[in-house]
């Protein structure tokens, strides 16, 4: 955490933030040459996450996207508007449903976010995450706990 | 076959270290969208009080994967890969992952349940430099699902 006491620039004031604040939405979209990238930066190269044939061949409808692809893009949501990625503190999700990902086209996720607590103490917000595809929700439980400046 | 229960308690050695480097922490934060200039401009990230660049929130998950191979590969635990799907994950950070840190993770096995044909195990790996500092706490449940 920093140690600055003064407010960092470009990092959120908690003076203004309310419970029930919507953050603005995000659509990551995301394809096969995306889910490659991930798999090598994060070093998770199953194959059911590239390899079509194979994903079929262990019952799944097509290739999917990483869990944590789709967690790790959607709280891009929380750091831009928090200003500055090393305040979040905690985020944790249930994953409930896969992203299939067709070659053709690939797949949107759409991700939105709310303030479900402002505590002025600790000067810490919890932001609840919703992210979908084809209407479907692919978190839930998805929580992200920032320190405001 | 379901998992093996006595698993739950268990705890692992301390894996040998792993070291944050800023190409590392570039590559995951451009795979998964994070524009925050914290993640590659090492003069952003000390202006702001860091020490280097710093990590996206759930870049740890690098480290905790490797250290929850312990488990997955123990064929005394009786976890059958292909049948693993990811339940649920949680991170704690107590300090940002930093370039050069030096960091070695302990992996405990907090539960094993059996529900519904299913099985679901729970890890925590614990992230630490090698000083001793407490860096981040990342937890994980995985459904390992039964034959139908």
């Amino acid at each position: 955490m920093s140690a600055q006491s003064s407010s960092p620039a470009g990092v959120r004031a908690l003076d203004g933030v309310s419970a029930g604040d919507a953050l603005p939405s995000l659509t990551v979209h995301v394809d096969r040459a995306r889910l490659v990238q991930y798999a090598g930066a994060s070093l998770d190269r199953n194959r059911i996450h590239w390899d079509e044939r194979f994903a079929k061949e262990v019952g799944l409808p097509d290739v999917i996207a990483h869990g944590m692809f789709t967690m790790g893009s959607a709280v891009t949501l929380v750091t831009d508007w928090v200003g500055d990625a090393g305040r979040v503190v905690e985020y944790g999700v249930r994953f409930t449903k896969p992203v299939v990902v067709p070659y053709e086209g690939g797949a949107d996720i759409e991700v939105s976010g709310v303030v479900k607590a402002v505590d002025p103490d600790t000067r810490r917000v919890t932001v609840e995450l919703t992210a979908t595809t084809g209407g479907e929700k692919v978190l839930g439980r998805a929580l992200a706990v920032a320190v405001l400046a | 076959m379901p998992v093996n229960a006595d698993f739950q308690g268990r705890v692992y050695p301390p894996t040998e270290t792993y070291r944050v480097s800023a190409a590392k922490i570039r590559e995951f934060a451009e795979a998964v969208g994070s524009s925050d200039p914290v993640h590659v401009d090492a003069d952003v990230a000390r202006s702001r009080g860091y020490a280097d660049v710093i990590a996206p929130p759930t870049f740890a998950v690098l480290i905790a994967q490797q250290c929850d191979a312990q488990l997955i590969r123990d064929p005394e635990a009786g976890i059958d890969f292909s049948r693993v799907v990811h339940g649920e994950q949680r991170f704690v950070h107590h300090r940002p992952l930093t370039a050069g840190d030096a960091v070695v993770g302990t992996l405990h096995v907090d539960t094993v349940r059996q529900a519904g044909g299913h099985s679901m195990v729970t890890t925590r790996t614990e992230l630490a430099t090698e000083a001793g500092e407490s860096v981040c706490t990342a937890t994980s449940t995985i459904v390992i699902r039964g034959a139908e």
